[in-house]
């Protein structure tokens, strides 16, 4: 995988994540353009869709798009699985995650993201290991989370 | 609103950076807590899109703090702001190595992705020989052992060259049996990234990877425990080993590929189950295996069997409901398509893929089915699939027509029996999408036509018939005219096509093509002097004429004036050496292979050409194109300059000496033989008068933007005219636009009679604007004679939609004065229209979609010109939006619907202006699907009325 997005469908970037050192111009206007080619796609289009010399597998959960970019070779359904696992991950660290849990616990959907794949390729797809892993060192902060906060427009699964 | 709320954000951020750096900067030493806060806050702020220069070295002490949170946001900081900042990388380097050495899990976690993440070159130089041991010491943690191999694959797509092979790789190998599926999954990655560039180092994973998969294929699907995906067991992992299989050919090892062969039929056979869950999770999982196992059988192309079978699953995903899997399945049998065993297999399904291109709603899934008819067209369907892909191009998307083109047009070539039908299919190209029909497939056709003489009387009949249309393309002119000008005189036997009812037929359309259309027609004509001695005196009249000798084109002009003279001096004979019938052009790949290979990229179109080794050797090769202006005239391309009398001193951009004071070529008129005068401040069309003397050119150095507003305005309606005019200098323009393209020529006159001396035009884009529009523009000759005028051509493309207006800026130096002045471009969203007619239904229909407030832009505003219904049509259809008449239930009203093109993406527009005589006001009212377009749109048409 080359990049992971999460936008909103106002075209607000909620994270972004590089598996390939790129400019930070570069990033800037790749993730303009993209985010235009995809929020102007209708619901029931295919998923995926050649983009630049690659291909993006793009989902849309709730008010969110999570987005990926991969190489000619990958495999285009385990990546929409791939999306749907780490939300998954979201869902249960957070409890029915919503786009404001990953606004204001941003780290911590950083977190998740770099237990699950490194390197742009997924590390275990186990949701008890990268759950776990995250919990260990959620035990280590001295201070738990901040109380959650109202859910808005939950992810749906 | 929008604005309002964007500018409290940034004036919010900026006062808590300010805060922020005075906390750092501040006396008072914070503590790991607060500064975790603070880092922190950077970081959201940085995520909000906003630049961070400061707080790395904070980030870097918290990242050698003990405490687990102040590292761990230390390192988040890091990775996300840090791309290969060498400096700050040899800051952390020893934290880092501490980490690594601290045999603490969770910090040796946090380094090794820190690692990954910034994945530079310095963090490979410092860490590549270290990880390795990391990776496979038997006391590493298996979360380590994940982490450490998938850093170490990052580091080595970086740098190969600094990750060692050595011992270490045969023990990776061997993670391949370890107990931990999830160490199984990183090491498998890690192994396929290695044994694409060393595949004889990990040739023992082979055997190895085959039996894992064996025993994940074959397991009950709750055995894995967790690594089953509703109910799908491990399939990531499956999909992984799949991969590595894929870096080698089939095993030799028969036992190996036995099993290997079994592994893929087990999977082949699952897809005939029924599903064990109806959750689309579950079908994705097990789907994604299926089409990996396809494509190893593809890759191994070796056991007809499965890849037959695999034809046959793919068929029935043609059908399927769900339009991923539709789409994967015509991607994937374009590969099957290109082995030979399964070829056969393929075409069976050709009308699904025919019913696809006709029927599928989203594009991305049409064009799949375009590149699969594509792949299977062998000599037996040929026809079937041009005629189809035809058909589809009269609706095909703009985004994808080009493509189509090419393909029809090599498919056509390649597979043609018949040269007649080649001729009709390239010439229905032209007629069904003429804008998209590239110089190399028009360039090509006329390449066939000379070299195949038993071609040639049909195509000359063909063109001619097809030039009898009122309207017909360019494209076609240019064709027509050439292949007339070869082998008009195969059918000038027919009186219906006589030598002159030939001649009068192509001269009607001359006066509306572009110069180098114009440039090839001359060519023709003095073929024709040669070939129809009896219409020499009516082409000589032709030739003669002022709109030809004196034309504003140097091009045209020498042509004339030298095609006129040889039509005079010289003898039959030398004139039938002259214009000998073109040679047979050398043998070559097609041009236009060479371009969809190009567009398309290596691979996706070589295979047909390669395996199927069908190619068409009694089929010839091409010329380079030339360009007409090209001074080489001996090339044998259509457009060059036939006689070779051409390398005359008026080639190009050198303005003829000419005895009149107007050097000033007027380029605005539509009557090519129109000069302008020069005097300043005279009355031509474009100038207004008031202008011409109201803009003093600061003789100081000074750089401001000359604000000519007015001037800019007008041009939002039209798109020739002056742009800008003062004592010394005069700008015009002329451009043309179609979709999200445009060209523009610039004029710069030298009004002075003294030298224009290091004069630099440069057109400046904003950053902002330099992502939605493209230019591009070729520097001119630094000096500028007195009284002469120079050109420069930019090439427009508009990628997204946008705001500002490039700016023009112009240096140079005249007598002893620097001279530097800017005037705003007026490249604006608007070109890019383009009208769309619609029915009074439809556009209240649309109106009415578009009712959310966001997309509505209104502006109430007073009269600037006398209102006239006349002018305000006309102003309209200058904007680009076509004018819908009798669609507003109030006749005084105006409405207008176009469709704004970008390359990204296309915006409908609807308009609807209502005047108001008693007040002198307007109302106009934008609505669009983009807020910042409505905006735009609206701020431009408001100021022309």
């Amino acid at each position: 995988m080359r990049f992971m997005l999460l936008f909103s469908r106002q075209g607000k970037l909620r994270l972004q994540k590089w598996y390939l050192a790129t400019a930070d111009k570069d990033k800037k206007k790749m993730v303009r353009e993209l985010m235009q080619v995809v929020l102007a796609r209708k619901p029931k289009m295919c998923s995926f869709l050649e983009w630049r010399d690659l291909k993006v597998v793009y989902k849309r959960y709730a008010s969110l798009y999570f987005c990926c970019a991969i190489e000619g070779q990958d495999n285009e359904l385990i990546t929409l699985e791939l999306i749907h696992r780490y939300v998954e991950l979201l869902d249960k660290y957070f409890g029915s995650v919503c786009e404001l849990d990953i606004i204001f616990n941003f780290e911590k959907a950083y977190f998740i993201l770099d237990e699950f794949v490194m390197g742009g390729e997924i590390q275990d797809t186990s949701k008890k290991s990268v759950l776990k892993a995250i919990e260990q060192a959620d035990l280590l902060q001295e201070v738990r989370n901040p109380p959650k906060r109202p859910l808005w427009t939950p992810i749906d699964l | 609103m929008k604005g309002k709320s964007k500018e409290a954000e940034i004036k919010r951020i900026n006062k808590e950076l300010a805060n922020i750096r005075s906390k750092f900067k501040g006396d008072k030493a914070l503590d790991g807590y607060s500064k975790k806060k603070y880092v922190c806050k950077l970081l959201f702020i940085f995520l909000l899109g906003h630049d961070i220069d400061f707080g790395h070295m904070e980030a870097v002490n918290l990242l050698s703090s003990n405490r687990y949170t102040e590292k761990q946001i230390g390192y988040l900081f890091i990775s996300v702001l840090v791309n290969s900042n060498s400096e700050l990388i040899r800051l952390i380097n020893n934290a880092i190595k501490n980490d690594l050495a601290s045999r603490n899990p969770t910090f040796m976690g946090l380094a090794l992705h820190c690692i990954a993440n910034v994945g530079s070159r310095e963090m490979a130089e410092a860490f590549a020989g270290e990880i390795p041991k990391i990776l496979v010491a038997g006391d590493t943690m298996d979360s380590v052992k994940q982490s450490a191999a998938l850093c170490l694959l990052r580091l080595y797509r970086t740098s190969p060259d600094l990750v060692p092979m050595g011992d270490w790789t045969s023990r990776v190998v061997h993670l391949l049996n370890d107990q931990h599926l999830g160490v199984v999954t990183a090491a498998t990655s890690l192994i396929t990234t290695l044994a694409q560039k060393n595949p004889e180092e990990f040739k023992t994973s082979v055997s190895l990877a085959v039996s894992r998969l064996s025993r994940i294929v074959t397991s009950a699907s709750t055995d894995l425990q967790d690594y089953t995906y509703y109910f799908v067991p491990a399939p990531w992992l499956s999909v992984k080993l799949l991969r590595l299989l894929q870096c080698y050919p089939p095993p030799e090892d028969p036992a190996v590929r036995g099993r290997l062969t079994e592994c893929l039929e087990t999977i082949l056979n699952k897809a005939q189950e029924p599903p064990k869950s109806k959750k689309v999770q579950h079908s994705n999982a097990k789907n994604a295996v299926l089409f990996e196992a396809i494509s190893l059988i593809i890759h191994h192309d070796s056991e007809p069997n499965l890849l037959v079978r695999a034809c046959n699953q793919l068929g029935q995903f043609l059908q399927h409901r769900e339009t991923n899997l539709r789409y994967l399945a015509l991607e994937s049998m374009c590969t099957l398509a290109s082995s030979e065993f399964s070829h056969e297999a393929v075409k069976t399904h050709i009308e699904t893929v025919i019913n696809a291109l006709k029927t599928e709603r989203d594009v991305s899934v049409r064009q799949r089915a375009v590149d699969l008819l594509y792949a299977m067209c062998d000599r037996s369907n040929a026809q079937q699939i041009v005629a189809e892909m035809l058909n589809y191009l009269e609706t095909a998307d703009y985004s994808i027509r080009e493509e189509i083109v090419l393909k029809v047009a090599i498919l056509a070539e390649k597979y043609a029996v018949d040269y007649t039908w080649y001729v009709d299919t390239i010439l229905n190209l032209i007629r069904i999408a003429g804008d998209y029909v590239s110089e190399e497939v028009w360039y090509r056709v006329i390449q066939i036509v000379i070299n195949r003489d038993d071609v040639q009387g049909y195509a000359a009949k063909t063109v001619f018939e097809a030039l009898q249309a009122p309207a017909c393309h360019e494209n076609l002119v240019k064709v027509g005219g050439y292949i007339l000008g070869e082998f008009g005189n195969l059918i000038a036997g027919d009186p219906r096509s006589s030598p002159l009812i030939q001649f009068n037929l192509l001269h009607s359309k001359f006066h509306l093509c572009s110069v180098p259309t114009r440039a090839l027609l001359l060519s023709t004509y003095i073929k024709f002097v040669n070939l129809f001695p009896e219409i020499k005196t009516t082409i000589q009249d032709v030739l003669r004429s002022d709109s030809q000798l004196k034309n504003a084109d140097v091009e045209l002009q020498q042509r004339a004036v030298e095609y006129l003279r040889l039509s005079t001096i010289a003898s039959t004979d030398i004139l039938a050496t002259v214009l000998e019938e073109m040679p047979p052009f050398p043998e070559r790949e097609s041009s236009i292979l060479a371009k969809l290979k190009k567009k398309k990229g290596p691979g996706t179109v070589t295979d047909l050409e390669e395996i199927k080794k069908e190619r068409s050797s009694d089929m010839n090769g091409s010329a380079e194109p030339a360009s007409v202006n090209a001074s080489a005239v001996s090339t044998p391309s259509p457009s060059a300059d036939l006689l070779g009398l051409g390398a005359a001193p008026l080639a190009n951009s050198a303005p003829p000496p000419s005895s009149s004071g107007s050097l000033l070529v007027d380029v605005f008129s539509d009557s090519p033989s129109a000069v302008a005068p020069l005097a300043p401040g005279s009355d031509d069309n474009f100038a207004s008068p008031d202008l011409a003397s109201s803009e003093v050119v600061s003789e100081e150095p000074a750089d401001t933007v000359h604000d000519a507003d007015e001037l800019f305005h007008k041009f939002v309606c039209k798109n020739n005219g002056v742009l800008f005019e003062n004592q010394l200098l005069q700008i015009g323009l002329k451009s043309e636009f179609r979709q999200n393209l445009g060209r523009m020529f610039i004029f710069y006159g030298n009004k002075t009679s003294t030298q224009f001396l290091n004069f630099t035009p440069t057109v400046i884009c904003s950053d902002d604007l330099q992502s939605s529009l493209n230019l591009q523009t070729k520097p001119v000759d630094p000096t500028v004679d007195g009284g002469a005028q120079v050109q420069q051509v930019v090439n427009i493309e508009c990628v997204s939609d946008f705001m500002e207006a490039p700016i023009l800026n112009i240096q140079f130096r005249y007598g002893g004065t620097f001279q530097n002045l800017s005037v705003k471009l007026p490249i604006t969203l608007n070109k890019f229209f383009q009208p769309t007619e619609m029915s009074s239904q439809d556009f209240f229909q649309r109106w009415k979609q578009l009712s959310n407030p966001k997309q509505e832009v209104q502006n109430i505003f007073k009269a600037k010109h006398p209102m006239d219904a006349e002018i305000t049509k006309a102003k309209i259809i200058g904007f680009g939006s076509a004018l819908l008449e009798e669609v507003d239930p109030n006749p005084a009203n105006f409405v207008g619907a176009g469709i704004i093109h970008t390359k990204t993406t296309q915006i409908g527009c609807l308009l609807r202006l209502e005047p108001n005589l008693q007040a002198q006001m307007y109302r106009l009212t934008l609505r669009t699907s983009k807020e910042a377009v409505s905006q735009r749109l609206c701020e431009l048409l408001s100021e022309q009325f």
